[in-house]
């Protein structure tokens, strides 16, 4: 059966052969910081926690000194890429393709078919095990299509990984930071407080304070999949749809997209906001969330409305 | 009831609005709101371990990368703007919005996985933004080149969060579906799913809206 292992000891390997490169290059800081996060991704699930959390420490102590820095790998020039461009054509975008295609259409035919059955994928986990097959397709498609210096897609490889820097593991820190949360306690704090600023008897009131909840308390976590538990039993179904009555369907369903719109707004969902300004090399580390706020405000008020029509007024 | 552990929250506000290296930030705030919360310190260290560790998949993606630079290498955002500057009639904001209801419709298909910044924005619908924008506007200064490709990276995300919950196999739906349960309102996922679709439409109304008067707005400033 093929399980998450193998894709990280496949992660490992591409971090190890960055590590090297950059090494090689004289750049201590990067080689010392990818050489950590490949060990992690070969050896975390034999060493102990506290390892592991040293691990932690050594990548965020590298960081936080400033040791990581843009990397300059040779690579073709703006002319020799238009020229290129132009004979290749649209079959350029193929190997693109390849990727997404295998991850959807397998998952889709691993999970609607027979094949299922067969246990070759590691339960539920088939769609980022197919990335990983996709991946290794398109770059063996595209070695023997464009044949380029056997070290041509290590070293572009690391042009990106060293063009986004810090950025690429903050969403995992993220999710670590979310358990720790966890283990404090800090979501029924959040959902005692939210539940004592509500206004007794308004129902309009208490949907704008569980939309609000959710917004805010996913601003804060980075994500609305933690806030959603805390503030669904912290006022929406107590009050919502115990006290006032609401439809279930809608207090949960709008509830989580409220929260989607908290992800537009902040800096900790840094997979959808921060990442994606230093792979576009933005000037700008909140560019992204700039242009957000004017679409997730008031989006954010329809879905208040949409929870107080359709929970409330279209129900009773 | 003791708020101390919310500390860990201010430390995450003030470091991100201070600009400290995010990584600094976040586990400062972890290890901050562990020991507040009355753990010691070795223990939060080995559940951050623990969780840091459990959350590789998350970093696992970026495999991709050797992929998207060795076709980079070979012009594929050359490519990508000369498509656009063949095609007549095209505009930033007309793309950006054709990008926008493919990805709620993918989304909704339960198809979330085709697009993404690394995969798509970065070689395909930015450039092509871009290259949409200088057409039609002419030569454009380095900030609004940036907030273009902003907004390009602005509809994938808008596009995959309010399309990904008309589909109901989707871990979101799950979670919520599961949350009503242990509270005693079973509830099926279908129930879940439809009611993702208003707010699905508000969203692609407000955000097509917002990226053309975008397209209209760089135009002004240029003459």
């Amino acid at each position: 059966m093929i399980t998450y292992e193998w894709l990280y000891v496949l992660a490992g390997v591409a971090f190890a052969v960055w590590a090297v490169l950059s090494a090689k290059d004289r750049r201590w800081g990067n080689a010392a910081f990818w050489a950590l996060l490949s060990a992690s991704f070969f050896s975390g699930s034999h060493l102990s926690d506290l390892a592991n959390g040293v691990l932690v420490l050594a990548l965020v102590a590298i960081a936080g000194l400033g040791g990581l820095k843009r990397s300059d790998p040779p690579t073709t020039s703006p002319e020799e890429r238009q020229a290129h461009a132009a004979r290749l054509g649209n079959r350029l975008f193929l190997p693109a393709l390849v990727v997404p295609l295998t991850a959807v259409a397998g998952t889709l035919l691993y999970t609607y078919t027979p094949l299922g059955q067969t246990g070759l994928f590691e339960a539920r986990r088939e769609t980022l095990i197919l990335f990983g097959i996709g991946v290794l397709a398109a770059l063996a498609g595209t070695m023997v299509w464009l044949r380029p210096p056997l070290m041509a897609p290590a070293e572009e490889g690391r042009r990106l990984i060293d063009s986004i820097g810090w950025a690429a593991i903050l969403p995992q820190m993220l999710a670590a930071l979310g358990a720790v949360f966890a283990i404090a306690g800090v979501g029924d704090i959040i959902g005692g407080v939210a539940r004592g600023v509500i206004p007794e008897g308004s129902v309009f009131l208490t949907v704008v304070v569980f939309a609000a909840g959710m917004a805010g308390f996913t601003m804060i976590m980075g994500n609305a999949f933690a806030a959603f538990p805390v503030m669904a039993t912290a006022i929406g179904i107590p009050l919502l749809i115990q006290q006032y009555g609401g439809n279930p369907a809608v207090i949960g369903a709008v509830g989580m997209l409220a929260g989607f719109c908290g992800t537009l707004l902040t800096p900790m969902a840094a997979n959808f906001n921060i990442v994606p300004a230093a792979l576009l090399e933005l000037k700008d580390q909140n560019a992204v969330i700039r242009q957000q706020i004017g679409t997730a405000v008031p989006l954010w008020a329809v879905n208040v409305i949409i929870i107080y029509v359709g929970a409330f007024l279209l129900w009773s | 009831m003791n708020y101390w552990p919310l500390a860990g929250i201010a430390i995450v506000v003030l470091g991100f609005a201070l600009r400290f290296n995010p990584l600094l930030v976040v586990v400062s705030a972890a290890l901050a709101t562990g020991v507040l919360a009355g753990l010691d310190l070795v223990a939060v260290i080995e559940a951050l371990g623990k969780a840091f560790n459990d959350n590789r998949y998350i970093s696992v993606t970026w495999i991709i990368l050797p992929v998207i630079g060795l076709l980079e290498r070979y012009g594929l955002q050359q490519r990508a703007r000369g498509m656009i500057e063949g095609m007549r009639g095209a505009t930033m904001g007309r793309l950006l919005v054709a990008y926008l209801a493919f990805r709620q419709l993918a989304s909704a298909l339960g198809m979330k996985d085709i697009g993404g910044h690394a995969q798509a924005v970065r070689p395909l619908v930015a450039p092509m933004a871009e290259a949409a924008a200088v057409k039609t506007h002419g030569d454009l200064p380095d900030h609004a080149r940036d907030e273009v490709k902003a907004m390009a990276a602005a509809t994938d995300n808008v596009g995959l969060f309010f399309g990904e919950d008309i589909f109901f196999a989707i871990a979101s739906i799950l979670l919520i579906q599961g949350v009503f349960e242990s509270a005693g309102y079973p509830l099926t996922p279908l129930q879940l799913s439809l009611w993702a679709i208003p707010t699905a439409l508000c969203a692609f109304a407000i955000h097509a809206w917002r990226v053309l008067a975008f397209d209209r707005r760089l135009g002004r400033g240029r003459r």
